[in-house]
């Protein structure tokens, strides 16, 4: 009797750890979770009674342009900043990872930009970039240049420009994600190359490229995760424009949801990045569990 | 030997080239940022570049004191801040100590239900979770950003990560000692669990500061706002006035460059650590 009055308080101690996390956590998160996945079923405008839709709400997104556009954008925003980005950062962390001067200066500043805030760094570069009298667009004069672009302004610039800034943004901190798995490294791999009279660039190509493989693989599917969902930096560059050239997803969502009220064709939308996401995730869980 | 160290020397002059440039691309948006800080708009945009302004302006940045409700944005996304760090780091490793060091019914079930959700943007349940909140008339008060952001997975998962680490034997002997599970948690696990801690108050800090749809959704009164929202209806109103806009700018930046200068060991090896995970 005595033992299970102990087990049973046991349980409550346990519980009350739980609580007060678990509490918030369901009511801010997990109800509207669900409430998500429910809604992409109904119509509902925020204000009248709601109603069921079944899959209309799907099917309209496939006559959507809208929507079309916003998840070619997304896509396409992924697939110019996932590799740069990838890339950039790996070099980086490459020349930062050796026995240089300045060396925590240098991390110090490539990481500044990640920490700025968006708001503030985003002003500069629309007056940096701006077409007419930008100090970009002016350099590029005096260098000689023709014609220079348009930039955020430009059709087929304004994607060019939101995936420039975000490299300059992201590189930071992803290059901070490879030092931790450069200095993961074994030394001995070096040494037994450098006795193999391996140069600089097979040391790179055959010990430090395999070795970061599964840090590779960990920045892509982060940094894939971010450009779907994606949006204050396209708020801020080009509100989704010109015309429909950088409309992303969750620029979408918001546009359906908060200026159409039309709150179940926000949240098919929605389902279509859980889903997008949901992919990516399940790759890196696949890869994981055969390594 | 000779030309291999001639060589290398070549090799290491390249490497600092493009470490300088790299170093240019990154802080020169910022110089510039300062620099037009101080100059009257008409002279932002003179050709060449004048870094130093010859006469500083250094009204721009008594004017957008004046111009916006700059010090109420500033004490409403600290008071803000503050606040969600603080109930995150609380709720977090109160919670993550019972995950990792209590066995009780469903804890299996409930943990996995917190990672589950980590994979899941908030943007894909933001509509709904912006509905419910409007039916509780939690818009437009800090309340409601305050809920959404104190009680993340990420941060039970971080510190349960970390305890998980530290060995049982140490929590069993302290019961053995008569000690309550709550005085093992606030006098055993909680200072030892600093690094995590201060890990995770990095993270809660720079994205509470730095939030944008979260507030630009919620905070529609000017008296509310953060400063990020703040400063973005300030570059919305005076889109032509330059040099104040990056004045404000300026300003919004000067406090994550104060705690990112200070933590700044911290920050790399937080971030590192969140990396090594995957």
């Amino acid at each position: 009797m005595i033992s299970r009055k102990a087990e049973i308080r046991k349980q409550l101690v346990a519980y009350s750890f739980i609580a007060p996390n678990f509490i918030g956590f369901a009511i801010f998160t997990l109800v509207p979770i669900v409430f998500a996945f429910a809604l992409a079923f109904l119509h509902w405008d925020g204000a009248n009674p709601i109603t069921f839709a079944g899959l209309e709400n799907f099917r309209n997104l496939l006559d959507d342009d809208q929507f079309k556009a916003a998840l070619k954008n997304t896509i396409l925003y992924a697939l110019g900043t996932v590799p740069l980005t990838l890339v950039s950062s790996l070099f980086l962390a490459v020349l930062l990872n050796q026995g240089i001067h300045g060396r925590n200066f240098f991390r110090t500043v490539s990481f500044f930009p990640y920490v700025a805030s968006l708001v503030a760094v985003a002003a500069v570069w629309n007056m940096l970039f701006n077409p007419a009298k930008g100090p970009v667009n002016l350099l590029l004069l005096a260098l000689g240049a023709k014609s220079v672009p348009g930039w955020a302004a430009d059709k087929q610039w304004a994607m060019i420009t939101v995936i420039m800034f975000s490299i300059w943004k992201f590189t930071g901190y992803y290059m901070i994600i490879y030092l931790a798995g450069l200095q993961g490294i074994n030394p001995e791999l070096y040494e037994a190359a450098n006795l193999d009279g391996a140069n600089a660039w097979q040391r790179l190509r055959f010990v430090t490229l395999p070795q970061l493989s599964s840090t590779t693989f960990f920045v892509m599917v982060m940094l894939t995760i971010q450009c779907f969902k994606v949006y204050d930096i396209i708020y801020m560059l080009t509100q989704g424009g010109p015309g429909t050239a950088t409309l992303v997803l969750v620029y979408d969502i918001y546009n359906k949801a908060f200026i159409s009220w039309d709150l179940g064709a926000a949240s098919a939308v929605a389902m279509v990045l859980f889903l997008l996401v949901l992919c990516v995730t399940l790759v890196q869980f696949i890869w994981e569990k055969k390594r | 030997m000779q030309i291999q160290s001639r060589r290398d020397r070549i090799g290491k002059i390249f490497m600092y080239i493009v470490l300088v440039i790299m170093a240019l691309v990154m802080l020169l948006p910022f110089v510039w940022m300062l620099s037009a800080s101080l100059k009257l708009d008409k002279d932002v945009f003179k050709f060449p570049i004048e870094w130093i302004p010859r006469n500083p302006r250094w009204s721009n940045y008594v004017d957008i004191w004046v111009k916006i409700p700059l010090g109420r944005f500033i004490f409403n996304t600290s008071k803000l801040t503050v606040i969600v760090t603080f109930l995150q780091l609380l709720t977090s490793s109160f919670a993550a100590y019972a995950f990792a060091k209590l066995q009780f019914k469903g804890r299996d079930v409930l943990f996995l239900g917190y990672v589950a959700t980590i994979a899941m943007p908030w943007q894909v349940y933001m509509v709904p979770q912006f509905m419910m909140m409007r039916s509780l008339h939690l818009n437009n008060t800090h309340l409601a950003i305050i809920c959404l952001q104190a009680f993340s997975a990420f941060g039970v998962f971080l510190m349960r990560q970390f305890y998980d680490g530290v060995p049982d034997e140490l929590c069993e002997a302290a019961r053995i000692d008569g000690m309550s599970e709550y005085r093992i948690y606030a006098q055993i696990m909680l200072p030892l669990s600093k690094p995590a801690l201060s890990t995770l108050t990095i993270f809660t800090f720079v994205n509470t500061w730095n939030d944008f749809l979260g507030p630009m959704l919620y905070l529609t009164k000017t008296n509310l706002k953060t400063i990020q929202i703040g400063l973005r209806m300030f570059i919305g109103q005076y889109s032509s006035e330059y040099g104040l806009i990056m004045a404000a700018s300026v300003v919004a930046l000067v406090p994550v460059v104060i705690v990112f200068l200070s933590l700044q060991k911290f920050f790399v090896q937080g971030v590192a650590s969140s990396g090594l995970k995957g």
